[in-house]
């Protein structure tokens, strides 16, 4: 027996490295991150709604529900209505788009599938823009149909709630769209061939099996819809429909009352918090997927000489219906400012917007701000985000539930709110700011990008991690990589694609970010968004449109560049 | 080359035992092999050799180096990993140059040492190709590749053939045994596999639940089955339960009840078995061990199960309230049916004395 000799004594490096609780040492900058960026904001604006002049006081909240001025009431009630309503508007045009694309086989359906997802690429500024310039009260159609039926007045016009819902029908039914149909493609085949084998009819395989397999998905996305409903700014300020809670906050704080605002910023936080805790638990519940290999789902073709005419002509009104918001803002980017007032389309046309776009100083300034600051903000959406998904995927500690829901908080939160809670708490010095001001900086601003896209590199990265077997780490280790080479050499470069996927996504929502920026810009900081809605104002509609032209094109850019990575993703595991 | 120790080595996740007091001595150009059931602690104790887990007490020693909390970069190993673990990102050369790239060697020495271990595979002239465009098998090759070209002090592996369809599983565990004989390298591999870790072991240590059972060579943990749990798990083996009758000298005889007795060796028995008349105790007969016809400790009764394999005719012979199964070599005997009658005897030195299971 040969006993060991040397007994080496670990360093106090090793010791440190080695005790369980050294993990907490390297995960405590993004806790303190998140409660610097996340949690402090949102206390402070909940501190400002509570501390009156007078001390504690719950009086803005007994405000706030008080049945004599009812405009707070109304907005909320507004908002809840606005967003029910997209919900069941969205299901319904959503799924039935899933289906018909997914299930039937019809002349049209190719260029559908794709156009089908168009309201993706458009910015919710310039989505509520193109249905006023289409169908708003001085739009291209009222206007056509009036000299049409010779009328004094518009016949029909967008206005109103209503107006704010069938933009958000528009902009939002994709969320639908996207979950039903990846459900239906996962709906097994065999499953239906069963219930037929065992005699039930087509009706009765809808109602006991499609339908409650759909389900898990359905409620997804009308949480998420609803979310994004309550969250809207863009769409009610279009309309001019003031009685929302997020318009609500922006009047409370254009007007001065910051109590109220805080105190509205409050609830609407609780709720969109409350919603976003439902969809995570609803999230872990099992979904219904496709468990036989090999087999897809058949689509019925239409036979009928006239179902194949019907389906034609709703086929290419549904392209022409899709097409239009992206058509007239193009449209309207040619036309000379001003010059559009009573007629139905612009009368003059010119590319001077363009030109000014890249040449004229002014003009460029407020691109050239977006870029900037959406590039500081990225910057530091990719080292968070890495660090974070890593630090998620890789190491053991107790508190993860706690980092992914504070990292999901800033997405559920509208941008209203963020943008409140974060002058709350950083128009005064402060540890977390360095002991500056940030409010009227050039900091805020990315500051409100980066904490609003927290999640985007984060999840991404996080998947990639996922896909990426543990044991490639283990094995670049065995061969004599220390940490920081492996990582370098092996984990980046094999999720470079999910990180590279985030940081473009985050990069295009910071150029066309407008809820939150509107609260907290100043002249020399202005971004692209309060730009065309200042032109808006300034009724240069031409200028306006060429900054959202530009806007969708950087999105259908990333959108294109995404789906690659992703198919590069997706063979990168095919071994 | 160096040798492995390691000294009552636990390892706990969490309140979960995941492997108790394992002590080991494998020795410098050895090959041994960790076999037994999934969840028996087999690649716990691998990686633990590896440095991905550290024992929650105990020691490992490489030679006289005390390793147990060195991190696995500084260890010099090499490890195979069961679905390879390649990097899907870097070609065939890049992935076995990785570890000698991370020594900082000179890029002609690598050029030299990559195209002389791709020969040793036989994968020349596979250099540039992506890994997604290898077979299973290519992949296996790689991975041993990117593992040997460091001139590893102990190569790992995590049951590498598994991943294997059958055929190819055969070749490539001649191949390794060559490898590893020609290099003389120690090595250590964990497997479920009782036919592969047999046929390439120089010795094995049999796991079960997180505890060492057996460690020995493979004619020694065949023959000599530590405990019911070694006899079941490696061969087949009946497990019979009798009483010992009478003691005279070396001759042991049990009653197995309903008037059947064995004499068995006294000598052919596993560790701490007590020989007390009226205590119960444990026989393992092999079922080759049996013979066909009349002789001492004959056994008659009635065929319930018939599997011809070709090489091997299996009877599966209910005799009372014992069933045992039996096994004879096809050399063009006449196979019975289904509910013949047969008689086998078993030679006194086919009943081995097991020792109570700890």
């Amino acid at each position: 027996m040969n006993l060991p000799k040397t007994t080496m004594k670990p360093s106090i490096w090793t010791r440190l490295t080695q005790s369980k609780y050294f993990v907490y040492i390297l995960v405590s900058p993004l806790f303190l991150i998140l409660f610097a960026y996340v949690i402090y904001p949102l206390y402070k604006t909940f501190l400002q709604s509570v501390v009156g002049e007078a001390g504690l006081s719950t009086e803005s909240y007994r405000n706030f529900f008080s049945l004599e001025s009812t405009a707070n009431l109304e907005a909320l009630f507004n908002s809840v209505f606005i967003s029910i309503i997209s919900v069941i508007s969205c299901a319904i045009v959503g799924v039935t788009m899933a289906f018909l694309l997914q299930r039937y086989e019809f002349p049209g359906r190719k260029v559908l599938s794709v156009l089908v997802l168009v309201p993706m690429a458009l910015p919710p500024l310039i989505g509520a823009l193109s249905f006023t310039f289409l169908y708003g009260e001085s739009g291209i159609f009222p206007r056509f149909f009036q000299s049409l039926l010779n009328t004094d007045e518009v016949p029909f016009a967008l206005s109103g709630i209503w107006g704010v819902i069938v933009v958000h029908t528009f902009t939002m039914y994709t969320y639908f769209y996207l979950t039903a149909s990846a459900a239906i493609k996962d709906l097994d085949p065999s499953i239906e061939e069963a219930a037929t084998s065992l005699g039930a009819s087509r009706f009765r395989i809808w109602r006991k099996i499609i339908l409650p397999m759909l389900t898990p998905a359905m409620v997804a996305s009308s949480l998420l819809v609803f979310m994004i409903s309550m969250a809207s700014y863009t769409a009610p300020l279009m309309f001019g429909v003031e009685r929302t809670m997020t318009m609500q906050i922006y009047l409370s704080r254009t007007n001065g009352n910051l109590e109220m605002a805080a105190t509205q910023s409050t609830i609407l936080s609780i709720v969109s918090i409350l919603f976003l805790i439902i969809m995570r638990l609803y999230q872990n519940r099992r979904n219904y997927q496709n468990q036989s290999k090999g087999i897809s789902v058949h689509r019925t073709e239409v036979r009928s000489t006239f179902m194949k005419y019907l389906s034609m002509i709703l086929s290419i009104i549904g392209t022409i219906i899709l097409l239009l918001p992206i058509l007239v803002i193009v449209l309207i980017s040619f036309s000379v400012d001003g010059e559009w007032t009573v007629q139905i389309i612009p009368t003059a046309y010119t590319l001077q917007h363009y030109i000014d776009l890249f040449t004229d100083g002014d003009t460029w300034r407020p691109i050239w701000n977006s870029i900037k600051m959406s590039t500081v903000a990225v910057v530091g959406n990719i080292i968070f985000g890495v660090a974070a998904a890593y630090a998620m995927a890789r190491l053991n500690f107790k508190g993860k539930t706690l980092m992914d829901t504070l990292i999901m908080i800033p997405w559920a939160l509208p941008g209203t709110v963020v943008a409140v809670n974060l002058i709350a708490a950083f128009s005064e010095p402060t540890v977390f700011s360095f002991n500056q001001v940030l409010i009227g900086t050039f900091w805020i601003l990315p500051l409100a990008y980066f904490v609003r896209q927290l999640p985007l590199v984060f999840r991404s990265t996080f998947a990639s991690l996922m896909q990426m077997d543990k044991s490639v780490e283990e094995a670049a280790r065995s061969l004599g990589a220390n940490w920081c080479y492996s990582f370098r050499k092996i984990v980046l470069p094999i999720t470079m694609s999910g990180v590279l996927a985030g940081t473009l996504l985050a990069f295009v929502q910071g150029l066309g970010e407008f809820v939150a920026s509107i609260l907290i810009y100043n002249v020399s900081t202005m971004p692209m968004s309060v730009a065309i809605f200042q032109k808006l104002y300034a009724f240069q509609f031409g200028t306006a449109c060429a900054y959202g032209v530009l806007q969708v094109l950087l999105i259908v850019i990333v959108l294109l560049i995404t789906q690659k990575l992703e198919g590069s993703m997706a063979s990168n595991n095919m071994m | 080359m160096k040798s492995v120790k390691l000294d009552h080595v636990y390892k706990m996740f969490g309140n979960a035992k995941g492997v108790e007091d394992i002590n080991l001595d494998i020795q410098s150009g050895e090959f041994f092999t960790f076999l037994g059931p999934s969840g028996c602690g087999k690649t716990t104790t691998l990686r633990m050799i590896a440095g991905f887990y550290f024992p929650t007490r105990g020691k490992i020693y490489f030679d006289q180096q005390d390793v147990t909390t060195l991190q696995p970069n500084k260890r010099n190993i090499g490890m195979v990993f069961q679905n390879y673990a390649l990097f899907p990102h870097m070609t065939v050369f890049e992935n076995i140059a990785f570890g000698l790239q991370v020594r900082k060697r000179s890029n002609a020495a690598i050029k030299e040492k990559v195209n002389n271990v791709q020969k040793l595979v036989h994968l020349d002239g596979y250099g540039s190709r992506k890994i997604t465009e290898l077979s299973g098998g290519q992949q296996q090759r790689v991975a041993l590749a990117r593992a040997l070209v460091i001139e590893p002090d102990i190569l790992l592996l995590d049951e590498p053939l598994s991943n294997l369809d059958a055929k190819l599983r055969e070749e490539t565990r001649v191949e390794i045994k060559r490898l590893q004989v020609e290099l003389g390298i120690t090595t250590i591999y964990v497997t479920h596999d009782q036919h592969e870790a047999m046929a390439m072991s120089d010795r094995i240590v049999v796991m079960n639940k997180g505890k060492v059972q057996q460690i020995g060579t493979p004619q020694e943990i065949y023959n000599a089955p530590a405990n019911t749990f070694v006899a079941s798990f490696i061969g087949e083996s009946n497990i019979l339960q009798g009483v010992i009758k009478e003691i005279n000298g070396n001759v042991v005889i049990v009653d197995l009840g309903e008037g059947v007795q064995l004499r068995g060796n006294k000598n052919n028995c596993g560790p701490n078995v007590q020989f007390t008349i009226g205590e119960t105790v444990n026989l393992s007969i092999r079922p080759e061990m049996i013979v066909e016809g009349d002789g001492s400790n004959a056994i008659s009764g009635e065929v319930q199960l018939v599997e011809f394999s070709g090489i091997m005719i299996k009877y599966l012979v209910k005799a009372g309230k014992n069933k045992i199964n039996v096994m004879f070599v096809n050399k063009g005997i006449n196979i019975l049916e289904r509910g013949e009658k047969i008689t086998v005897h078993i030679p006194e030195n086919g009943i081995y004395f097991l020792g109570k299971e700890w």
